[in-house]
């Protein structure tokens, strides 16, 4: 059993999940992730590392209320205890010096690139970050990754902030200004990984996403995280979930990851009349 | 592999004096052998086939006392059992039958526990046909073998009715620390043998269940989870600490557990990697490896979804790829979710096919179809990505291959369509990458499989010992419950020396002083 240390909203539909846990703490580097069950009857779900403080020994995720699972998440209070928290899973994203680097994250990519910006700026590579929120109200962690950025740029639909495009037209714009941009990296839901992917091709410029496709054992173990990269299928838990935006079969993970779809509606009424009578 | 079939001498002697033992003479007596080759083979009461497949309780009901004692009277009590020869961590056989004979289940279990630590599961998993059974003199008089998997199950069973497992005495603790990792059989096993020598035993475990394949993949109907339950309960009771949600190479590696004390290393991590088909259309949206259907039914009940929340797709015309007891069990399984065809897809014929001869009887029963020499060469899919029908070639068969087994060969030509919305692939599974991948040092072979030396179960790293599917690849329970065995009266014969050589340097510094 895990002990939450922290839940809380950040904004609507996104939560901070703080959990004790010392080996995961000690071990755990940007780019990898957990596995997480929220209770007896729940489902394993994977969650990407977000934060860590090794002396106190915690480590921090962010998620997106969605289905069943993560609304079971959002009602979990400080002292809970949840039966599995599992990990550091996946390999760790390539940390190197590049020169300047573009981190775009979206939803609760915001939190998981956080990291990642982090190390990159430790390494000695000029950061500049790019979050995409819908609304200018839904944005967090902006101090945050503002401290690890040599520049941040807020992209939010009904903004006063820097622009109003979806993201990858932002990518654009800023790839048209940059000098040099050596390397991209996503993060966020599947589509904003796949436009970003779209955008930055023409220019040529490596960009990484983290895929995220249904996992269920997180270790190799099964093969419901398969996707194809470069026209050969991969564990995505074990291979990954770093893999090169331009050589991934986008519609096939799209597609996979609907495969539950009825059944993700029937368990969250379910929960919902269970929880809610 | 060992494939010796000479009886080790302390085997053979063992057996000889429990033989000559005065109630053993008196009880061959009292029924001569005639009579008993004459006595039928009594038959394990089963349920229904038309009951059993629409739900997961157990198809095996179990022999009650009478029907146990009436078959212990079947064996023969030969001078030279074979059937132990046949048991891959020889169980002596004939002794724990004769005491079922008698009524002595107590002593039964006791004699059986010796050497086999999970009986319960054994008798319910092991390929006794190919085993034990197989050499049974009986079979040579009769054709019909003692049913020794029955009998051994019974046993097991009988001393879980009864509620008070018998714990041993436990020597004072030796201040030695042993790291097990993963918890299938090879890990349990180590586990138990250790602690009963007096060492702190801590078993890791990456998922959060123990068991490994007895608990994530071999299905309720075949092995209920509460005989799996009991095992790890003796162990806790035996004082073995259980970590799950512990992934060694990941949560920490081999190095870290050695720097955070531990003296010696067991690697029991399974053969958890699925082998795919590599034909176009394999990541279609309903085709799973076998693990993944079975984890999600077995493991994460999605049998009793939406009350768990772990959803699997419910195929109304599923194909099982492979021949062997996971494809088995996987294609039982789907029949038990609802399919109205479900059916193996196997590229050999039936008498290539690996899996236990019980299973396949009672697949045919409850209504599976046999697909012999074909092979699917395609999947496709509808739409919305979802496989609807495999394209498939027909087989016949060549020469032997290295297995022994004739090897397929594609008729040119006979591709044919087979509709179908559900295919689970249970074509074999490789050795878990894991530890390898982080433990640099370890030597592997050329499957992934951890190399061992056959006679200490010892890898190449010092004070680390390997057993289980993870040095085999896919074998059995029994092989891995036996290589640990081994591994275990290794590692206490490791620690032991460590021991004296700790005493031995603390009493030259003794003497320098
Ligand atoms: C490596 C990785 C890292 C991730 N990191 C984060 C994160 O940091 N924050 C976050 O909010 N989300 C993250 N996700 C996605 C997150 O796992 C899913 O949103 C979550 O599983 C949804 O579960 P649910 O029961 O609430 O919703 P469901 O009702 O089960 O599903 C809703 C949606 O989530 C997807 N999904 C369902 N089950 C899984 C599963 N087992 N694995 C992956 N996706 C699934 C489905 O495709 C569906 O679109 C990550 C996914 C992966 C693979
Ligand atoms: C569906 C199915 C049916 C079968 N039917 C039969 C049968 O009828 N009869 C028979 O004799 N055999 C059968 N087998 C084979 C038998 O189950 C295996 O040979 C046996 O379980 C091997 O035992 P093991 O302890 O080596 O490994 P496993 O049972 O595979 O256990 C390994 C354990 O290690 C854990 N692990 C892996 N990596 C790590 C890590 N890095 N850190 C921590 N833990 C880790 C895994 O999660 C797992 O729990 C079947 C197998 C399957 C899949
Ligand atoms: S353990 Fe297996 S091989 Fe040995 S006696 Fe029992 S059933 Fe036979
Ligand atoms: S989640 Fe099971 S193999 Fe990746």
């Amino acid at each position: 059993m895990a002990k939450i240390l922290l839940r809380e909203r950040l904004v609507p539909n996104i939560h901070i999940l703080e959990v004790y846990s010392p080996d995961i703490a000690r071990k755990c580097k940007p780019g990898q992730f957990v596995i997480i069950m929220p209770d007896e009857h729940g489902e394993r779900i994977p969650l990407t590392i977000a934060d860590w403080d090794r002396k106190k020994g915690s480590v921090t995720s962010v998620f997106m209320v969605v289905g069943t699972s993560t609304h079971k998440l959002s009602i979990l209070k400080a002292g809970d205890e949840i039966p599995v928290f599992v990990g550091p899973l996946g390999r760790p994203s390539e940390i190197k010096k590049y020169g300047t680097v573009l981190c775009a994250g979206g939803c609760f990519g915001i939190a998981a690139i956080y990291p990642l910006a982090r190390a990159l700026k430790k390494a000695g590579n000029k950061v500049i970050t790019v979050l995409d929120v819908k609304a200018n109200y839904l944005l967090y962690w902006e101090d945050k990754l503002r401290a690890e950025s040599d520049l941040l740029f807020i992209s939010a639909r009904d903004s006063f902030y820097d622009c109003k495009d979806y993201i990858p037209r932002t990518l654009k714009n800023i790839m048209k200004k940059e000098s040099e941009i050596h390397r991209v990296h996503s993060i966020g839901c599947t589509y904003l990984m796949s436009t970003c992917s779209e955008a930055t091709k023409p220019y040529g410029i490596k960009t990484i996403v983290s895929l995220n496709p249904i996992m269920v054992d997180g270790t190799g173990m099964c093969g419901a995280c398969r996707v194809t990269v470069d026209g050969k299928t991969k564990f995505a838990c074990v291979d990954g979930p770093d893999f090169d935006g331009h050589l991934v079969d986008w519609e096939e993970l799209f597609s996979r990851r609907k495969s539950y779809f009825e059944d993700e509606i029937q368990s969250l009424c379910y929960w919902e009349k269970k929880e809610f009578p | 592999m060992t494939e010796k079939k000479e009886m080790a001498p302390e085997l053979k002697e063992g057996l000889k004096a429990e033989f000559n033992k005065e109630w053993r003479k008196e009880l061959r007596k009292s029924l001569p052998v005639k009579e008993r080759t004459k006595l039928r083979r009594q038959k394990m009461p089963e349920r229904k086939p038309e009951e059993r497949n629409v739900d997961f309780d157990e198809v095996n009901l179990g022999l009650d006392a009478r029907k146990a004692k009436k078959e212990a009277q079947r064996c023969l009590d030969c001078a030279n059992p074979q059937c132990v020869l046949g048991c891959p961590v020889g169980i002596d056989i004939p002794t724990f039958i004769k005491l079922i004979e008698i009524g002595d289940f107590a002593q039964s279990i006791q004699k059986m526990k010796e050497t086999n630590s999970l009986p319960a599961i054994c008798g319910r998993v092991c390929p006794q046909e190919t085993q034990c059974e197989e050499l049974c003199n009986l079979k040579k008089a009769t054709g019909t073998p003692v049913a020794i998997g029955n009998l051994e199950r019974f046993i097991a069973d009988y001393e879980m009715s009864q509620g008070d497992v018998y714990i041993p005495q436990i020597p004072p603790p030796t201040g030695y620390k042993v790291a097990i990792i993963g918890a299938g059989p090879a890990g349990l096993t180590v586990a138990g043998e250790l602690a009963k020598k007096g060492h702190k035993v801590t078993i890791f475990e990456a998922l959060h269940v123990a068991g490994g394949v007895l608990a994530y993949g071999i299905p309720e109907f075949r092995l209920p989870k509460k005989n799996l339950q009991a095992e790890v309960d003796y162990l806790k009771r035996l004082g073995v600490e259980l970590k799950t949600n512990f992934i060694v190479g990941l949560t920490a590696t081999l190095e870290d557990l050695r720097n955070d004390g531990f003296d010696a290393f067991f690697i029991g991590t399974g053969a958890g990697l699925p082998n795919f088909m590599r034909v176009p259309g394999e990541n279609l949206i309903g085709i799973y490896s076998a693990n993944e259907y079975l984890t999600r039914v077995n493991l994460m009940r999605a049998y009793d979804f939406p009350k768990y929340d772990t959803p699997v797709f419910l195929g109304k015309r599923a194909a099982v790829l492979g021949g062997g007891n996971v494809a088995m069990d996987s294609v039982r399984t789907a029949k038990r979710l609802g399919a109205e065809l479900a059916a193996i897809v196997y590229r050999r014929s039936r008498i290539e096919m690996p899996a236990r001869i019980e299973e396949v009887h009672h697949a045919e029963e409850e209504g599976i179809e046999f697909h012999f020499l074909t092979t699917p060469t395609k999947f496709i899919g509808d739409e919305k990505h979802q496989v609807k029908a495999m394209e498939c070639l027909r087989m016949e068969l060549g020469e032997p291959d290295s297995s022994g087994r004739r090897r397929p060969i594609p008729i040119e030509g006979s591709e044919f369509i087979m509709d179908v919305d559900m295919v689970v692939v249970a074509i074999g599974n490789s050795p878990n990458p894991l530890i390898p991948q982080t433990t640099p040092q370890l030597k592997v072979g050329k499957w992934g499989n951890v190399e061992v030396d056959w006679d200490t179960m010892a890898t190449s790293i010092e004070g680390v010992y390997a057993g289980g599917d993870i040095i085999r690849g896919g074998a059995t329970v029994i092989l891995a419950m036996g290589d640990a065995r081994i591994a275990a009266a290794e590692m206490d014969k490791y620690l032991n020396t460590k021991k004296s050589k700790l005493q031995g340097t603390k009493s030259k510094k003794r003497r320098a002083k």
